[in-house]
């Protein structure tokens, strides 16, 4: 687990089987069954061919970082978290996810940086999805 | 068909504070569309066609009417956040070039500093499908906009000191507006040594919080030659264009403002070198030097050179901007900083510009706007503005 603020996504038919593969320490992807599109964020329609097939696989939770930024005042849930990184990480299938880089040094990481996933507990049959350095 | 000269501004009110704590935001709306109609010499019964966005409380477009009891054809309300009142002077053009409508009233208002924005008015997205992917990660504005200026500085070499220029530029335009909310003029040096606020975007990076608000009337060729004051601002072109996050793959370096600024360019019929005076939408300073690229005064990757060395400093840089202090300086009034980019780029086109910062002779005018975020989702539109003689 990170510091940072875990809040429980609000699930729905759409996105059961992305949050229920977090659940299990699984980032689960929803891949386009006509254009074979990796598709974020997760959905039931693939907005590369409008496609509404898809099928769910595992990716590797590897990636490397697209872009971050340091927050040291957050606000709201983040108001007490102190210094956090806000991120783009391009995963190796290829869709760049916002995110969190959590368990490192601010000032140490870069862009191109490798990174893996790691799993936040909600406590309510999901989890956050965060990276960290590989 | 084309819009070119069939639409003209004639109308144009800043309101002159910037915390308004003894007004409601639709007395803002009405002061702004009172204002903006009497520069124009007409009246509230003149009117035939309302444009508002999100910033509108209630009902947007429909409570407003009914406030200001305007009997209306045409009523619109396009929502890209601070960039609507662009996309609605375009919208306004065509409807009036259509003989839909001819005369176009256009507000805004905001209180973030004494009332709150009101409904929709800082870009909520409660029930957005995008929502349960962005909202978990401590994500603010400044820090989501240092997303692109850090993947443009890893791409280009853009540095915190260029991006510092472009704040220098706004606060020695701002030394001579009296409303403008910071009117001292900063140096490099005191923008790179304020406070960090979501690294690499220091404090003095970012745009000013302020109430207010300001209003555009638009009309056709025949009411405009009919006033006949010599100050009438022509639309000579529009474009607009939507980023989104290209199916989750978004890249940060680039604004919409890559599309709708040909599309402006191409209808006008006039090229990035005709454009005498800009108005850059600059919520942040990143986002003067991506749109500045975008729109062609200089290549991708350049733009950090193009604002150094007093580059956007008026009258005589090599793209005179913001001359009344921009967002970054003078007025952002509701967190959305489209309407004072038109309302500028009007002055500067009739002349009435303070002398300080006025461009002689200035024919053709843009003013552009970048609504959402730079680092989601964005909306964007280019005006090209002429003299009656363009
Ligand atoms: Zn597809």
């Amino acid at each position: 687990m990170s510091n940072l603020p875990v809040h429980a996504p609000r699930v729905n038919a759409e996105t059961k089987p992305f949050w229920d593969g977090t659940a299990e320490g699984k980032l689960v992807l929803p891949h386009c069954n006509a254009c074979g599109f990796v598709i974020w964020y997760p959905r039931t329609f693939c907005p590369q061919c409008q496609a509404t097939d898809v099928r769910w696989e595992e990716a590797s939770g590897l990636g490397t970082i697209y872009s971050f930024s340091i927050t040291r005042k957050g606000r709201g849930e983040f108001r007490e978290a102190g210094t956090y990184v806000l991120a783009y990480v391009e995963l190796a299938e290829g869709p760049r996810v916002m995110t969190n880089i959590v368990d490192c040094d601010p000032d140490a990481l870069s862009v191109g940086q490798a990174v893996r996933v790691v799993f936040d507990d909600t406590g309510q049959g999901s989890a956050l999805y965060r990276f960290t350095p590989a | 068909m084309s819009i070119r000269g069939k639409a003209a501004i004639v109308g144009a009110f800043e309101h002159p504070l910037r915390e308004i704590p003894d007004l409601t935001l639709p007395q803002v709306h009405a002061e702004v569309a009172r204002g903006a109609l009497a520069d124009a010499g007409l009246s509230f019964s003149d009117v035939d066609a309302y444009f508002c966005a999100g910033d509108a409380p209630g009902f947007g477009g429909l409570s407003m009417a009914d406030y200001l009891g305007l009997d209306l054809k045409i009523l619109e309300s396009t929502e890209t956040g601070g960039s609507s009142y662009l996309f609605h002077a375009g919208h306004a053009a065509a409807l009036i070039a259509a003989g839909k409508c001819s005369v176009a009233l256009i507000t805004m208002a905001g209180k973030p500093r004494t009332g709150g924005a009101g409904p929709g008015g800082s870009g909520g997205i409660g029930g957005a499908p995008e929502g349960p992917w962005e909202n978990w990660w401590g994500i603010t504005v400044p820090g989501a906009y240092a997303l692109a200026a850090q993947r443009h500085m890893y791409e280009y070499g853009t540095t915190s000191a260029q991006l510092a220029e472009i704040k220098v530029a706004a606060s020695l335009h701002a030394q001579h507006n009296p409303n403008a909310f910071l009117p001292d003029p900063v140096t490099v040096e005191e923008v790179l040594d304020s406070p960090m606020v979501a690294d690499p975007l220091h404090r003095l990076d970012c745009c000013v919080i302020t109430d207010g608000g300001g209003a555009i009337v638009m009309v056709n060729e025949e009411i405009a030659r009919s006033i006949g004051n010599g100050r009438a601002v022509k639309l000579l072109g529009h474009g607009e264009a939507v980023k989104h996050s290209d199916r989750g793959r978004i890249d940060l370096t680039y604004t919409p403002a890559r599309w709708s600024g040909p599309r402006a360019f191409e209808e006008a019929g006039v090229t990035p070198a005709d454009i005498d005076y800009a108005s850059i939408y600059d919520s942040f300073t990143i986002t003067v030097l991506e749109t500045i690229e975008d729109l062609g005064f200089c290549e991708k990757g350049e733009g950090g050179r193009f604002v150094s060395d007093g580059g956007l400093v008026a009258p005589h840089g090599r793209l005179p901007f913001n001359t009344d202090g921009g967002g970054l300086c003078n007025n952002h009034p509701g967190n959305r900083g489209g309407m004072t980019k038109i309302l500028e780029a009007v002055r500067q086109v009739r002349g009435e510009a303070h002398p300080a910062v006025q461009v002689p002779n200035c024919r053709l005018a843009l003013a552009h706007g970048t609504g959402g975020n730079l680092a989601t989702r964005t909306g964007a539109a280019t005006l090209i503005l002429g003299s009656e003689d363009a």
